[in-house]
């Protein structure tokens, strides 16, 4: 096992609730500067599993490395490392933007001096800065969503979860948000765990993983799995391998337009 | 150094939050008013009050200790708000120790709960109760304690509560309890033996009778005995606390 190129490594991992396997004996590794795409239908596992990548619950059997520690053994320096974007909301909406903000700078430690700077990019970045004085309750859920992002990239992890990310997005924003976290990539080597439901947006990833009913049904980089299922899009080997399941998505018709111009 | 700006913002948070919340400042105490200027009167002619004082005189520092500890629980269990929420996901996902979050929250809740008990402290006046600088600084002190303790007992309990059902249950079957065994109304000489030792039992009783102390004079217990209760139950609590935190999902 070679640790130093690895940020993320997962062998056997397994969640079970209340006899329901969740999560079933997967293995998977993920290079460092990588952006691995976690591809499933609903209920698939996905959350599960990061939510066991970020210590928040722990795996039934298997190990699983971030940065090279124990998620279960050494939890305090995984979380260290990594920065996430939670599929469901996770906001004060009693404090204001900044205050939101400024709460996750402290608890992560950052230096005092360098806080107010960074709140001040982030919010810049997702367009909500002339807001920061407001009280999230007040705010929309795509400027929620934004903030949340916003709070992710606070702290400039070294390893980045995002769960959905722009889930309730317009597509301007999430062109917009895509466009930054790419370049957070390039300038800082970001390694990034992502699940979308949005097949085009998985399309910049390195590599991707189909997960179903808790297992690893396939793991490639988007241009070989084409190849493999002779399909033209990820959609179409999404759906190959998942079947027809999937619910209809809204707003995707602009977001593929926004990605051929690209 | 990390833990030491963790509890700090979580302090921070929480003394936030119960500004955002002005209205509630308010609200919540109503019901010790009612308690204090219509129990008090109703029954000032009727119950003798050890010491020769006026019977509402007598149960102003248990009404306190009263507020103290609806705000230090409700202060507690917004934990579960947060889980409910969401937020507690932000915090629990963060590189601080679990005792720290522990200690931040109980903070928070305690500082929200002396504020509130302060607040009710203003009303000394019409009930007659004389107050000095020192006592108010005592009575402060104790307040902390009361509220550590009882935030102490409303994290543990928060982290084992999924959603906020519950709450009603744990209201009626844990605050009630400690809140009417806790001296906080009535004299404890005179007691039936049944009923005495549930006083004992009830950590609030020595948070009560060290309140009533330091503010009237009149006490049960020997203030190294309240002292040694209500520090010690502190300490299991946040102990207890922590290891569910550590041990949580
Ligand atoms: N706390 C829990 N208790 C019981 N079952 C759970 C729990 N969390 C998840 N599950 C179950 O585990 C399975 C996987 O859920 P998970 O949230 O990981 O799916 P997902 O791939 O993230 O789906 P989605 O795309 O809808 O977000 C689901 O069947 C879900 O019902
Ligand atoms: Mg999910």
């Amino acid at each position: 096992m070679n640790t130093t190129t690895e940020i993320i490594k997962v062998e056997n991992l397994k969640r079970k609730f209340n006899g329901f396997t969740a999560v079933d004996s997967i293995s998977f590794a993920v290079k460092k500067g990588e952006v691995f795409g976690f591809l499933g239908p609903n209920g698939a596992g996905k959350t599960t599993t990061i939510n066991m990548l970020c210590t928040l619950l722990r795996p039934t059997s298997g190990q699983a490395f971030v940065a090279c520690c124990d998620v279960a053994k050494e939890p305090n320096r995984v979380r260290k490392e990594i920065g996430i974007i939670f599929q469901d909301p996770s906001l004060d909406d009693r404090l204001t933007a900044e205050d939101n903000l400024k709460f996750h700078g402290y608890l992560y430690n950052m230096d005092h001096r360098v806080i107010e700077a960074r709140i001040k990019d982030v919010l810049t970045l997702v367009e909500l800065y002339d807001r920061r004085k407001d009280y999230v309750k007040k705010f929309s859920g795509g400027m929620k969503r934004r903030l949340e992002i916003a709070r992710g990239l606070l702290h400039q992890p070294k390893l980045l979860f995002l769960d959905e990310p722009t889930l309730g997005l317009d597509p301007q924003t999430r062109a917009h948000i895509w466009e930054y976290i790419l370049k957070m990539r390039q300038e800082h080597n970001l390694s990034i765990f992502m699940t979308t439901h949005y097949m085009q947006e998985a399309e910049v990833c390195d590599r991707v993983a189909i997960i179903d009913h808790g297992k690893i049904v396939d793991l490639d980089a988007p241009a070989n799995l084409k190849s493999k299922y002779n399909e033209t899009t990820l959609e179409g080997v999404f759906l190959k391998i998942t079947g027809k399941d999937i619910r209809p998505q809204a707003g995707e018709s602009a977001w593929t337009q926004w990605m051929r111009r690209t | 150094m990390g833990d030491f700006w963790a509890i700090y913002i979580l302090w921070l948070r929480d003394l936030k939050r119960y500004w955002y919340d002005k209205a509630r400042i308010f609200a919540s105490l109503g019901q010790p008013i009612l308690f204090l200027f219509v129990l008090g009167t109703a029954l000032s002619p009727s119950v003798a009050a050890p010491g020769g004082i006026k019977f509402s005189e007598f149960i102003f520092p248990g009404i306190i200790s009263m507020t103290v500890l609806f705000t230090s629980i409700f202060s507690a269990i917004s934990i579960v708000w947060d889980r409910e929420f969401g937020f507690l996901k932000e915090v629990l996902v963060a590189p601080v120790s679990r005792w720290s979050i522990v200690i931040g929250k109980a903070l928070g809740g305690s500082t929200v709960a002396v504020l509130q008990g302060c607040l009710m402290l203003l009303l000394a006046p019409l009930v007659g109760v004389q107050l000095s600088l020192l006592i108010v600084i005592q009575s402060i002190f104790v307040m902390f304690l009361i509220a550590f303790a009882i935030t102490g007992l409303g994290i543990v309990i928060a982290a084992r509560m999924k959603e906020m059902e519950g709450f009603q249950m744990i209201v009626n079957f844990v605050i009630m309890p400690i809140f009417f065994l806790s001296g906080a109304l009535f004299p404890m000489d005179r007691l039936p033996s049944w009923l005495a030792l549930l006083t004992r039992i009830d950590p609030l009783t020595y948070g009560v009778d060290m309140l009533r102390g330091v503010m009237l004079g009149i006490h049960s217990f020997s203030y190294i005995l309240n002292l040694v209760v209500m520090l010690g139950f502190t300490f299991i609590m946040f102990a207890v606390a922590v290891i569910e935190f550590n041990l949580a999902e």
